[in-house]
């Protein structure tokens, strides 16, 4: 399994649903087990990535938060 | 010389912003409006058309008559803006020379984005609501499926209001219990703002209207009659109602004007080009991280006018859009609530109420002589 990202996505200051649609997109063009890294603002995206990874079976591996900015890390379901 | 002032598009944002820039400069501009059909269409309007609520002539009104006598209109298309030589190049020949120039160019609707697309329905254009108005007479029963088939769009709450007056419209046909209605939500409820969200899924529940969640338009089959999420889910449909996607106009996306996805990079405060000064944008035609919808445009207008009016005059210009918007959202039985935010507030909606429902009637027939001159704040 790659541990690197292969796209990372910055949505800084777009307002849900935008990080949640923009970030399934981009999923469709990568290959299962892939990581993906997006950046975003709007503080409702925790828990709707929580609730989509959970949907989905995208896997969720990592929430952060720095200085407003949050991060969430994303891997493919394969 | 009078400075020069050339407004490309009359819709909400344009029309409002050219009668607000005549006003303040007087003698001291030669303003320009142009816009390709000279029709103002009230956009909003379409959701009733589709649902045989209106009738289209209420929706489209003589640009002219909204227009101060101050300011020119062309009615043309305009097919290139040149930043560095400062004109519009216009489709029956010619070309406007600016000192300022403003983008009120709107979105246009991209069908051709979502793979089978083809004939699917939608309200997002006059003749998009008259043909679904006519296959709903036809309608006898099924299953609709309603959903956005790319982001951003036009008016947030529009596929959940159009849900709920869809419900009612079935009702009153007496076909609803031979139908079903299901929202397709990009998100896992049924509108992006939560706490709007709350107040709307239960009224959605108690009328039978199922929420799809995590279904984000892929692609359609209408041989099949099915539609495809990203997320790998398909249904079957008897009637599909998409939100078709919005992308910006050609002449911004072919002058070189815009991002990848055809909206203009646009300054959150001043509303300026991000690299060309003396262009400003606004309404839908901009890449600002907020609601498109008439609201905004409207908002917006009075800054850019106060601006070039500054400019013009030589002071400092202070005039700064801070983000506002405003919406309704009907939540069906007569009520609805509002959404009112900045870049910096979101939205807390007040409890629904017969009187936002009524503001919202009463603010669709005041339209006409109120917002584009610049009446209500």
């Amino acid at each position: 399994m790659p541990l690197t990202i292969t796209r990372t996505l910055d949505l800084k200051g777009f307002a849900c649903p935008i990080p949640i649609v923009k970030t399934a997109q981009a999923m469709k063009q990568l290959a299962a087990g892939d990581l993906i890294e997006v950046f975003a603002t709007d503080p409702g995206s925790v828990k709707d990535f929580a609730a989509w990874s959970k949907a989905t079976g995208n896997e969720l591996t990592e929430t952060s938060q720095e200085g407003g900015v949050f991060r969430f890390v994303l891997r493919k379901k394969g | 010389m009078p400075a020069r002032v050339v407004v490309l598009g009359g819709g909400v944002g344009g029309t409002l912003a050219v009668n607000l820039i005549a006003k303040g400069l007087k003698r001291d501009a030669k303003v320009t409006l142009v816009d390709r059909t000279g029709m103002h269409v009230y956009q909003p309007g379409f959701l009733y058309v589709a649902l045989d609520q209106a009738n289209a002539l209420w929706l489209a009104r003589d640009e002219r008559s909204l227009l101060r006598k101050e300011v020119d209109l062309v009615i043309d298309d305009a097919t290139k803006v040149d930043p560095v030589a400062r004109t519009v190049t216009l489709r029956r020949g010619g070309t406007l020379a600016y000192d300022h120039l403003v983008l009120a160019t709107g979105a246009r609707l991209d069908r051709e984005a979502v793979p089978g697309y083809g004939g699917t329905h939608d309200f997002y254009s006059l003749e998009g609501a008259q043909r679904l108005r006519e296959e709903l007479r036809r309608f006898k029963g099924g299953r609709v499926l309603v959903g956005v088939a790319g982001i951003p769009y036009k008016c947030p709450p529009a596929p959940v209001e159009f849900v709920l007056m869809l419900d009612q419209y079935l009702r009153d046909r007496g076909i609803r219990s031979k139908s079903e209605i299901r929202l397709l939500s990009p998100l896992n409820r049924a509108f992006p703002v939560e706490s709007a969200s709350k107040m709307v899924q239960p009224i959605m529940a108690r009328k039978g209207i199922e929420l799809a969640t995590f279904f984000n338009v892929e692609s359609v089959d209408e041989g099949a009659h099915t539609v495809t999420s990203i997320e790998g889910e398909t249904i079957e449909y008897d009637l599909l109602v998409l939100v078709p996607p919005h992308r910006g106009a050609q002449v911004v996306e072919e002058s070189g004007l815009t991002d990848a996805a055809g909206w203009i990079p646009t300054d959150r405060g001043t509303l300026q080009h991000q690299r060309h000064e003396g262009i400003y944008a606004i309404g839908d035609a901009t890449d600002l991280p907020i609601s498109k919808s008439g609201s905004t445009a409207h908002f917006e207008a009075p800054v850019v006018a106060s601006r070039i009016a500054s400019v013009v005059r030589g002071t400092a210009p202070m005039a700064a859009y801070e983000g506002r918007v405003m919406c309704f959202l009907e939540i069906g039985e007569g009520r609805a609530t509002t959404l009112r935010f900045d870049y910096k507030h979101p939205p807390v909606p007040p409890q629904p109420s017969r009187l936002w429902h009524w503001a919202k009637w009463a603010f669709n027939r005041a339209y006409w002589v109120t917002v584009p001159q610049g009446r209500v704040g």
